[in-house]
């Protein structure tokens, strides 16, 4: 593996990575809600303290937790402008027929910091879990939908599926882009048409190995018994500990007191 | 011609949990119209190395050169450079993508820029060279065989008139004969050009009929550089480096150890028939010897 996706699974024995898959992933949904919620600054000094615990407790490189959020770094900086330019408030500079007004330059901000947070609690869960937990902690959760007639272990079987197979593509349109290369397409011409002309001997190569790739795992699947609507039993079953109980409680608590920061004011 | 890689070290994904050190000071020279073998067990960085030497991955210390001209550098002498360079990847076949074997092998030589009457001579020229038959040219590339789609893939590289060429594993997945002549067409074509063939591959008994220098690599060092008489008949330096010495000098050193008169550095099994024929008809103990074989 000689490709690192930013968030991608981190094997390691931390706190977090023990953890029941089920509560880290409520825990981190609710803190994100709630990063986007919060207005007040005791809030975010509060979810930012304990993220950072967080962070330490999960052992991931403090860099590579960081690079994630290269991933928003466009939409970061279109954000905080429109936010910029278009609350109104007291008027600071202007530039052409726009204002910056204090208000904006603090709401934009604002803004930037809730997206970091929501990519770094999102970064803490996907660095912590494996694919294999994320799917099977959505399919428990999501469980009751199944009553409603929602296909939810097929689609957890989906989801397993493609994120265990993202690497691999990853490495296919590697070596496919390089083997193209040596034969001379130019990827990086500034030439819009010619760019687009070097996607055709990219794009029919990786679509031909991503189809005989499914269809080798639909016979390995099928020749192990593999049918889409038996009901499976698994080998690694979730088990709440005593850790996932105080850690879900602090996490609840950390929430709370939150809910309560904002409606004190 | 000349490729000097220089104390070249490459490392996957720097700064992370799972950063690996793939090369770690290599250096070495190839010069025009050499023969060479890279040899080494899986991870051992030798498509790395390959790849560096085609200038599509940019070394974490060092530099590759060719005639002076570093090649991983986004400048028009290291472009120029790196066209003179062709590397087919393990399974060329994934790279198919046009309607027609013609298309599919002109594709590369379309990019050179060259002229209809130019590129419809290369292809041709190509196809010969791996003797696929011209009535193929005008269909699918994905409607023909594995070992068809091999030549195909081959010939479009071939098609560029590279400098250099570099085959990782070029035989992965054909049949013995197959994998022959494959080979076999591989030498011809270097004879007639007199170009510079790099092969890697971790079959050292094939190796050992094409190629005149064999460099070993082992976790990312050059661990050996030589003959290749010399480098394929060292099996303590090949069990080292995690690899299968080839039948014929395992023989042979079995004969020797078992009181035979006989050269270990005989790499070819008809060398090594020759060999023990000859022996044989010197020894005084033949007959026990014989039994000797005849027990193994």
């Amino acid at each position: 593996m000689n490709l690192l996706l930013p968030g991608m699974y981190m094997a390691a024995d931390s706190a977090l990575h023990r953890l029941d898959p089920r509560v880290k992933m409520v825990a981190a949904f609710v803190l994100m809600v709630l990063a986007f919620a919060a207005h007040s600054l005791a809030s975010y000094a509060l979810l930012t303290t304990f993220v950072v615990i967080v962070a330490i407790l999960s052992a991931a490189p403090p860099i590579a937790l960081l690079r994630t959020l290269r991933t928003i770094f466009w939409l970061g900086c279109f954000m905080f402008f429109f936010r910029l330019f278009t609350t109104p408030g007291q008027p600071l500079v202007a530039v052409g027929q726009f204002t910056i007004t204090r208000e904006g330059l603090l709401t934009g901000a604002a803004q930037i910091y809730r997206l970091c947070l929501l990519v770094i609690i999102s970064a803490l869960l996907t660095f912590t879990t494996s694919p294999a937990q994320l799917a099977h902690g959505l399919e428990v959760l999501f469980k009751p939908l199944a009553q409603i007639g929602l296909p939810v272990r097929e689609f957890a079987m989906v989801l397993t599926i493609a994120l265990r197979f993202a690497p691999a593509l990853l490495e296919e349109i590697d070596k496919i882009s390089k083997a193209q290369q040596v034969r001379g397409i130019d990827m990086y011409s500034r030439n819009p048409l010619r760019q687009m002309q070097s996607w055709v001997p990219l794009f029919v190569p990786i679509f031909v190995a991503a189809f005989r790739r499914a269809e080798d795992l639909a016979t390995a699947m099928e020749a192990r018994g593999f049918r889409g609507t038996q009901l499976r039993t698994r080998l690694h079953q979730l088990h709440m500990t005593r850790q996932d109980l105080i850690a879900a409680l602090i996490a609840l608590a950390v929430s709370l007191a939150i809910l309560g920061l904002e409606r004190s004011i | 011609m000349l490729i000097q890689v220089e104390n070249l070290c490459h490392i996957y994904v720097p700064g992370s949990p799972l950063a690996r050190v793939a090369l770690h000071e290599v250096s070495l020279q190839v010069g025009s119209g050499e023969r060479v073998g890279i040899v080494g067990r899986t991870g051992s960085g030798k498509s790395t190395l390959v790849q560096h030497i085609a200038g599509l991955l940019t070394p974490s210390e060092g530099q590759v050169l060719i005639d002076g001209v570093a090649v991983h550098e986004r400048t028009t002498a290291a472009r120029a450079a790196r066209r003179r360079v062709g590397l087919a990847f393990q399974y060329p076949e994934d790279q198919i993508f046009e309607q027609t074997v013609f298309r599919e092998v002109a594709f590369g030589p379309r990019n050179m820029g060259l002229n209809k009457a130019e590129i419809a001579e290369r292809v041709r020229w190509a196809l010969e060279m791996v003797r696929l038959d011209p009535v193929m040219e005008s269909r699918s590339p994905f409607t023909l065989s594995g070992g068809e789609m091999r030549r195909v893939a081959l010939a479009s590289i071939l098609a560029m008139r590279p400098e250099v060429l570099i085959l990782d594993e070029p035989t992965a997945g054909l049949d013995p004969r197959g994998r022959r002549e494959l080979l076999a067409r591989v030498r011809a074509w270097q004879v007639e050009t007199g170009a510079t063939l790099v092969l890697v591959s971790h079959n050292l008994d094939e190796l050992a009929r094409v190629v005149e220098r064999v460099i070993v690599l082992d976790r990312g060092q050059v661990v050996a550089d030589g003959p290749t008489r010399q480098v394929l008949s060292d099996s303590a330096l090949l069990s080292a480096a995690g690899l299968d010495v080839p039948q014929s000098v395992t023989l042979l050193r079995t004969l020797r150890e078992a009181g035979w008169d006989v050269r270990t550095d005989r790499l070819l099994p008809e060398e090594a028939v020759e060999e023990i024929v000859h022996a044989y008809a010197g020894h005084a103990t033949a007959l026990g010897a014989l039994q000797t074989v005849e027990a193994m």
